[in-house]
């Protein structure tokens, strides 16, 4: 399937009113934080899959991506921490017509959330799980998370972090996921293909979404400014499939891979559900 | 009949005696109208172990749902007969596998033994209808339920492809027990 | 022969069929004795009626998946037993606030922790009631019967829908996994309730709009965009920080139940009328408590039985009445002593109060209840100063101890002790 069509180029402006919820802004998140940039390649995203308002159903845990729900306008869930996917998996299975996404952070999906993130993963039921990947719990205001790489400081690691990092994707690919990518809040437009495909996926797929938290990710590992932390982490700290294809190895050494890194066909849950399910049970 | 008839199914966990008091209660609630309740007690084992089912059975409401003297009780294991007989009551009877239960209690109530794992074995090939067999007995030894409401009750619990076999467990359970019946 | 066909179903199989009768439509649960044949018979069940079920990845995720599928317009239950009832309690917050519609069954065993996992208790009825956090309403019911599990089950949803709340089943294992000769009933036969559904247009739609008492609920994908959070929010469903909105927030969750205990309680009353002691017990408690409490009526003693059906809200106008005009309220439960508090506060002193020595598993429970003094039982609570006394020259086991630490008045009011010790 082309991804081209996620893009528009030379033509108005987007309209990223059509989707928010003008009333609830502005929003709470930091000034250089990337989960706007990200809710904006989403919904870029979400205006090209031709999905109408009504039939998205956007799911939330707890912490800074979590609060995204409350400003996008459509039939919108915020949860608790960590079991977004769970809540989001009885929204689905109750009614498969809506288009289920789940909005979810590093801690939440990986650290509270984590058996329900490889469960959801191992049922392959249809949704869309973004997980906003800044490496630290923003809202409680700064602990090393799964993801906050070893040596790093945070308010619980001083001495450096000595815990080993989730590697979000390869756990989704090992669960079961049937689509698994990797974008940034840098690659912006590229990152809007990938959501875009990822909506257009059936099954789950899993999107880990690099972006930086300045106020304290940044402010605690020696960030100047917020574009050295998108340029050493996002930009330089990854490289594309494609790129990688042609780079040694050891040009590749300690970078992590961006784009769609596992994409495969699997019967998906709501839809064995119904086939065997309520098929066998009905005598149908 | 308006007083509380107790009975109580014990054996090994896996010797489907949690059935035979299913079996007993829909026998007496189902299809000879009287007041039933069925409750088992057993512990984490699925196989072995001590199992126990007991039913109440009056023509009254029955609000205490376990067993407070005991009417009637089948062991089909030594540790189970050891373990639940203590509650039988003075003119009760207990009925046991001869082969199973060697140190029968002393008590001022009728025991019965037959080799009824044998027998299943022996004249079925299937020791799995053991418990029929010995519901067969029971319901003879008690008259607490006619004959054609349990063997209602036990054919409507069972697979279809068994119906034959418990059947016959049933009749041979009936015969044996009036045999020996005073 | 009866004129409706009798069935000899289990407890959990009566709860089972009660939610499928009530229009029950998503389940989601993890296995756990002694609740487990919930599930089973519910996962054969639910499928044929089109409904939904899903053995999730913990008790967590049951709870959030029913509050899931509850939004988008389906009536959801999920069931438990103690450790997974503790699990669920952060879900069952989100639902009380969000004011979502649900179901949680609880069949009570043996704990603290893993407990006694094949026995049961009466254990977790403090727990129903404070076991998440913060200020929120409680409604819980509580069966005695098998065909009462059915039938209670089915009001269960029926006040979870009507108050958007939700509800809980609290029974325990001798009661859930015994059989009794059940009726089911026909189509028509109970009152079955289905949420009210917001009739506006989607502009004028507030999910918590406070010109109602219970707002109308909208399902998602209907047309009503509309925000669920576990944040305190506005009647628009938006979370918000203003200390009066909060406080008339927490107040409204409260008051709709608080307003309504009318209709929510639900007492078996059983020669109460000139009874001078009184038992009150629910649950297979109250199964032995009718028993002695008729023994002692053929025996000439005034003793009489309040049975709430209704234990969240409790009963209390029916309790505060009641020490009026008796002498003695003997509250027997299987735990050690949770609902004889709530007892004691609406009775306010008025008359006596005891709690008969049975604490512990069900068989306890008989011996101590029924199967050896009923009447003595009953007795003791006659007998005031005598054995009061006798107990309180003589502390027994490390029990005492314990009991002591746990509730300083129990020593005195223990009678039973003394009375058992004598036989």
């Amino acid at each position: 399937m082309s991804t081209a069509v996620a893009v528009k180029k030379d033509k108005a402006p987007f309209d990223y009113n059509k989707y928010l919820r003008p009333n609830k802004l502005p929003h709470i998140w930091c000034p250089g934080c990337g989960h706007g940039i990200v809710l904006k390649a989403m919904l870029r995203a979400i205006d090209a899959s031709g999905l109408s308002k009504d039939q998205i159903c956007m799911v939330s845990g707890i912490g800074c991506s979590s609060r995204t729900p409350g400003y996008v306008d459509f039939n919108t869930l915020h949860t608790l921490h960590g079991r977004a996917m769970a809540y989001a998996t009885g929204v689905k299975l109750a009614k498969p017509s809506l288009k289920v996404i789940v909005i979810t952070g590093d801690g939440d999906a990986l650290a509270i959330g984590g058996n329900h993130f490889i469960h959801t993963c191992r049922r392959n039921i249809d949704m869309t799980v973004l997980v906003y990947s800044n490496a630290i719990y923003g809202m409680t205001g700064g602990q090393y998370s799964p993801t906050t790489p070893q040596g790093a400081n945070a308010t619980t690691s001083r001495y450096g972090n000595i815990e080993p990092v989730f590697d979000c994707c390869e756990l989704a690919k090992a669960s079961g996921a049937t689509f698994v990518a990797r974008g940034t809040a840098y690659h912006c437009q590229e990152l809007e293909k990938i959501i875009f495909e990822a909506v257009q996926h059936k099954g789950t797929s899993v999107v880990e979404i690099l972006d930086q938290c300045p106020t304290y990710y940044g402010r605690q590992n020696k960030y100047k400014s917020v574009t050295e932390m998108m340029e050493k982490i996002e930009k330089d700290g990854t490289v594309s499939v494609k790129q990688a294809d042609k780079l040694p190895p050891e040009k590749l050494q300690g970078k992590l891979l961006r784009g769609v890194l596992h994409k495969i066909e699997r019967p998906e849950y709501c839809e064995q559900y119904k086939k065997f399910i309520i098929g066998k049970a009905q005598g149908k | 009949m308006s007083q509380r008839y107790e009975m109580r199914f014990s054996g090994s966990g896996g010797q489907g005696m949690i059935l035979a008091g299913i079996i007993m209660a829909e026998a007496a609630a189902i299809y000879d109208n009287k007041n039933a309740v069925q409750s088992q007690s057993y512990g984490p084992e699925a196989r072995g172990g001590a199992s126990k089912a007991e039913v109440i059975i009056s023509s009254q409401p029955i609000d205490y749902p376990k067993a407070t003297g005991i009417d009637a009780m089948l062991a089909l294991t030594q540790e189970a007969c050891a373990k639940y007989c203590n509650d039988i009551k003075e003119g009760g009877i207990l009925l046991v596998d001869s082969e199973e239960v060697k140190n029968l209690p002393r008590g001022n109530f009728k025991t019965y033994s037959f080799p009824i794992t044998s027998i299943a074995r022996d004249e079925l090939g299937k020791t799995i209808v053991a418990n029929i067999i010995a519901l067969g007995m029971i319901t003879e030894l008690t008259k607490i339920v006619s004959h054609e409401a349990i063997e209602k009750a036990v054919l409507a619990r069972v697979p279809a492809a068994f119906l034959d076999l418990n059947k016959k467990a049933l009749q041979i359970g009936f015969e044996k027990a009036k045999a020996v019946k005073v | 022969m009866a004129e409706k066909k009798k069935k000899l179903l289990q407890g959990n199989e009566a709860c089972a069929e009660g939610a499928l009768y009530a229009g029950c439509r998503f389940y989601a649960g993890y296995p756990i004795t002694p609740s487990t044949e919930i599930a089973e018979h519910l996962s054969v069940r639910l499928p044929k009626v089109g409904g939904k079920f899903i053995q999730m990845e913990d008790e967590i995720a049951s709870i959030a998946a029913i509050t899931g599928a509850s939004l988008t317009g389906l009536k959801s239950m999920t069931a438990t037993s103690g450790p997974g009832f503790s699990l669920k309690q952060e879900g069952i917050g989100f639902a009380c606030m969000a004011e979502v519609p649900c179901v949680i069954v609880n069949v009570m065993r043996g704990g603290p922790s893993t407990g006694f996992p094949t026995g049961p208790s009466q254990s977790d009825v403090m727990q129903a009631k404070w076991g998440t956090h913060g200020d929120h309403p409680v409604v819980a019911v509580a069966p005695a019967y098998v065909q009462e599990i059915l039938s209670e089950t089915v009001r269960a949803f029926n006040l979870a829908e009507k108050y958007r709340t939700p509800v809980m089943v609290l029974y325990d294992e001798i009661v859930g996994h015994m059989r009794e000769p059940i009726v089911l009933p026909e189509k028509g036969e109970l009152e079955v309730i289905d949420r009210i559904k917001p009739t506006c247009n989607s502009e004028e739609y507030f999910p918590y709009d406070d010109k109602y008492e219970i707002a109308p609920l909208a399902a998602y994908g209907e047309g009503y965009r509309f925000h669920v959070t576990g944040l305190n929010h506005k009647k628009d469903g938006f979370p918000t920080n203003d200390a009066k909105l909060i406080q008339e927030g927490n107040e409204r969750i409260l008051r709709k139940i608080e307003n309504h205990k009318n209709d929510i309680w639900k007492n078996e009353e059983l020669e109460l009328n000139d009874a001078k002691i009184v038992v009150f017990a629910y649950g297979s408690t109250a199964r032995s408590a009718r028993y002695a409490v008729k023994e002692a009526g053929n025996s000439g003693k005034k003793v009489g039985l309040l049975r709430p059906l209704t234990l969240w809200p409790f009963p209390e106008k029916a309790v505060e009445e009641l020490a009026k005009r008796v002498k003695v309220i003997i509250v027997p439960e299987m735990n050690m002593g949770q609902m004889i508090v709530e007892v004691e506060r609406y009775a306010r002193g008025k008359c006596e109060m005891k709690n008969p020595d049975s604490q512990a598993a069900g068989i306890l429970l008989g011996k101590e209840f029924y199967y050896l003094p009923p009447h003595q039982n009953l007795w003791c609570g006659g007998l005031h100063s005598s054995p009061v006394k006798e107990v309180l020259r003589r502390p027994r086991s490390k029990e005492r101890g314990l009991r002591r630490a746990f509730r300083s008045r129990w020593e005195v009011y223990n009678v039973n002790s003394s009375c058992s010790k004598k036989r």
